[in-house]
């Protein structure tokens, strides 16, 4: 009975200290506040269009050639 | 590999997928854990390599069998294709891991179980490259490569999914307890790493498939 007691007692600081502890946990809170991270978001993004766009025009090459092959044997 | 080639609606759906895992992956709210704080967001990077190398060595051992039974040299063009982007899937996730490790675990490299079989994994890989260059008659390359394939796939399903989990290990999930949960992955996260993980993959399949019709041409050509 004591046990349960005791462990009753302690519960509200354990769960305190388990709450202090996650908004303790350090964050990039303010670069995000700032909305910088939107200027991150935008040169990824960039980066990846043009990996995109280069993907694409290498299938319509591939396209091409293969088609100008094909011709070639008939 | 056939399907994917003749059709080019899924190179949209990678594009979306991508575009929506970097927006996403950045910007939506992450559980703030110790030690990883912010770098939680990896998973929606690094891991992915590791799933898209699977299912690219996946791929290029299913092409391997296709060319065993049919010894049709384009099965092997795919294999080969299949098998480079999967190099590279796992080239690019070893470097990211040892970057995340730096910041995470302290070190680059702590020898970790996972770390060290995705290595071993990832040499046997490299071997067949170099076997492959090795040998100059097509079909005999073909056959010799198919079937190391076949074996080398057998030897990396263990090295990494349950060697690691034998032991202890830094990677989530191993050390006895395989699973997801214990990626500590809350529903925000799941919302942009599954469509990363098949973004990635796919993109992977992108690749490889522009890799193959140059070896097909190639072939043509020879032939």
């Amino acid at each position: 009975m004591r046990k349960y007691i005791v462990t009753l007692l302690l519960l509200p600081g354990y769960i305190a200290s388990v709450l202090a502890q996650s908004s303790d946990i350090e964050m990039a809170d303010q670069f995000r506040g700032e909305g910088k991270i939107y200027i991150v978001i935008a040169v990824i993004l960039l980066i990846l269009g043009g990996i995109f766009l280069t993907l694409l025009r290498l299938g319509k090459k591939l396209t091409k050639l293969e088609q100008e092959i094909e011709d070639e044997k008939k | 590999m056939n399907y994917l080639i003749r059709t080019n609606w899924w190179k949209w759906v990678v594009m979306i997928l991508l575009v929506y895992t970097i927006v996403a992956g950045l910007v939506m709210a992450v559980p703030r854990l110790p030690i990883l704080n912010e770098t939680i967001r990896n998973l929606h990077f690094h891991v992915p390599m590791w799933f898209g190398m699977i299912f690219l060595f996946g791929g290029s051992v299913f092409h391997a069998i296709r060319y065993l039974g049919t010894k049709n040299l384009k099965y092997d063009a795919y294999s080969k294709a299949l098998m480079d982007t999967g190099l590279l899937y796992g080239v690019l996730g070893i470097t990211t891991g040892m970057l995340w490790a730096s910041f995470t675990w302290g070190e680059p490299w702590s020898n970790d179980p996972k770390q060290n079989a995705s290595a071993v994994a990832l040499l046997i890989y490299f071997a067949l490259m170099v076997l492959r260059g090795s040998l100059n008659d097509d079909q005999q390359r073909a056959r010799i490569a198919a079937v190391y394939n076949i074996f080398a796939f057998a030897v990396l399903v263990p090295l990494l999914f349950i060697l690691p989990r034998l032991t202890d290990s830094l990677h989530p999930g191993n050390g006895g307890n395989p699973g997801f949960n214990a990626y500590d992955l809350d529903n925000n996260l799941r919302l942009v790493f599954y469509p990363a993980v098949i973004g990635w993959t796919m993109l992977g399949f992108w690749i490889a498939t522009l890799k193959s019709r140059y070896l097909l041409l190639e072939i043509k050509r020879d032939a």
